[in-house]
């Protein structure tokens, strides 16, 4: 797998609700600016892992972590992390949009602000460089201060990515952006990875394996919060070397 | 085949259905109406800027009107923050468990007491024991006696607001890096505002209608108070003092016109900006 430049890699991962193991032992290298994509079937632990990487699994009850998740070779998890700072440098963009219920700019401005931005010029030029960098702001450069809500599911998702964008993260972590989109905004986020892959690292949870194999680099294939196979996405979907793979991605469940 | 079947038993439901919706409405506007009709006649200039004479059986309502603003004023002042801070931390900063149920169980219980128990307590506690900080009977005790008692309404109200906030906003705020209160203040408070505001409305309403607590903590002068440290009486203990030691049922009904007035005055200003806000937010 990727072998130099390596953002992400986790050791030995182990992570508990409660009593309920949801991933297990996972060792991953994630290649810098290379889009890696997470498969497998509901309740697999793709989102979970998904959502070690930024440890908004904090946010959840009872929960536990073993091993390591080293990002630029340092573990996220030492008590001594200031998860804020990590949080902002792995973005994060959810199954279905949630912008929040303010106008477009507010919405874009948010993060920079939170982080101390104050200059209204500054954010200006956030807010405009942001909304080129997610394709929306032809759409929307004369109606800022329209509320996000009234956009678009598409336009509205697009806006997430502008969002977080915004306060320049160095890692993009999709749950599933297009799985609450119709087929033309699917497209064009899918386009939008493609762009933005030249910058940033992202990984990306998918249900569509076409998806996956449309705009991934390198694939992974979770089971029972096992990762099966994990390989050059070409490999996954040519040559399989797990039969689980292979009943997976030709169709035989899931 | 197609006609239709005995609908008999269905009309009859529709009529009592019918009648009670009549009735409900019709017994409101039947008080009101007598209210206004009564009082009417003695609500003017002179009513409403003078000071009260004779115990209130003549002259005006002017310091009343005052005291009654000023109670409310205080009130808010003391319970918005404690309750929606209370409904804050029950919602944002605990996980269900044994202390969110005690206090949630606690404000519950608070909400089922008769309001002249909070009179008594008001009385034994703010007027008695702490007379060297409240004065006494004064605003000061007033208020916060009032604070007891709405408080649970208020925390109830500002928790099923806080509710009703996606859990996805405050993922996306916590995502971008903003902590929590940062995340409550920017993202959650604004989208709850407007539920809120509707509790905090409901909380007016039953302060302003309190006399039975208020009589033993707010004291009942008929003086323009000159601080929150002096005692004041408001619209409804006026009400009920003129009619029960004057006999002075005009200006008792005078009162009552005005108070009904000042009520729905709250009411719909408050739906207006209530209904400004959700646009907002939509």
């Amino acid at each position: 797998m990727p072998e130099k430049n390596n953002k992400i890699i986790t050791e030995n991962l182990n992570f508990y609700y409660g009593k309920f193991q949801a991933l297990k032992d996972i060792n991953i290298k994630i290649g810098e600016k290379k889009v890696t994509a997470f498969i497998g079937p509901s309740g697999c632990g793709k989102s979970t892992f998904l959502r070690t990487l930024n440890r908004m699994n904090d946010l959840l009850g009872e929960v536990r972590i073993e091993g390591k998740v080293l990002i630029d070779d340092s573990d996220i998890y030492r008590s001594d992390v200031d998860v804020v700072t990590l949080r902002k440098k792995m973005g994060m963009v959810f199954q279905s949009p949630n912008p929040f219920p303010m106008s477009i700019f507010e919405n874009v401005a948010y993060g920079p602000k939170i982080h101390g931005i104050k200059n209204k010029n500054t954010l200006q030029e956030i807010v405009e460089k942001s909304l080129k960098q997610a394709f929306l702001w032809d759409e929307v450069k004369d109606d800022l201060n329209k509320n996000a809500l009234s956009l678009s599911g598409g336009q509205q998702q697009r806006l997430c990515i502008a969002r977080v964008l915004a306060v320049e993260p160095e890692v993009l972590l999709m749950d599933e952006p297009t799985s609450a989109l119709d087929p033309i905004s699917t497209l064009r986020i899918e386009e939008l990875i493609q762009d933005l892959k030249k910058e940033y690292t992202i990984v990306i949870v998918t249900h569509n394996m076409q998806q996956a194999a449309r705009i991934s680099d390198y694939t992974a294939f979770f089971l029972n919060g096992e990762m099966v196979e994990y390989d050059r996405t070409e490999n996954i979907f040519t040559k399989p070397k797990d039969k689980r793979t292979e009943d997976y991605i030709t169709g035989r469940f899931g | 085949m197609l006609t239709k079947p005995k609908d008999r038993k269905e009309l009859l439901i529709n009529g009592f259905l019918w009648a009670a919706a009549f009735l409900a409405v019709a017994i409101l506007v039947f008080i009101l109406g007598y209210i206004i009709l009564k009082g009417m006649g003695h609500v003017d200039l002179e009513f409403l800027t003078q000071k009260p004479r004779k115990m209130g059986s003549e002259g005006g309502i002017f310091p009343i009107i005052i005291g009654t603003v000023y109670f409310v004023f205080l009130t808010i002042l003391t319970a918005a923050p404690l309750g929606v801070g209370t409904a804050i931390y029950l919602n944002e900063y605990t996980r269900e468990g044994k202390i969110t149920r005690i206090i949630r169980f606690g404000t519950e219980l608070l909400a089922g007491i008769p309001s002249i128990i909070f009179g008594l307590f008001g009385y034994a506690f703010f007027v008695v024991l702490l007379h060297d900080y409240t004065q006494g009977w004064s605003l000061v005790s007033g208020a916060l006696t009032a604070t007891c008692m709405i408080l649970p309404t208020l925390v109830r109200a500002s928790e099923e607001a806080l509710k009703t906030v996606p859990r996805s906003y405050r993922e996306g705020s916590l995502a971008l890096g903003a902590n929590k209160w940062q995340t409550i203040y920017k993202v959650v408070l604004p989208s709850a505002l407007p539920g809120i505001l509707t509790g905090i409305i409901l909380s007016i309403g039953r302060a302003i209608c309190e006399t039975a607590a208020l009589l033993l903590t707010l004291g009942g002068s008929l003086l323009m108070p000159e601080s929150i440290f002096h005692g004041a009486r408001t619209l409804s203990m006026h009400l009920y003092m003129v009619a029960m030691e004057t006999g002075n049922m005009d200006v008792a009904f005078g009162t009552g016109v005005v108070l009904i007035a000042i009520i729905l005055l709250i009411n719909f200003t408050a739906n207006y900006a209530i209904k400004k806000l959700v646009a907002r937010n939509r």
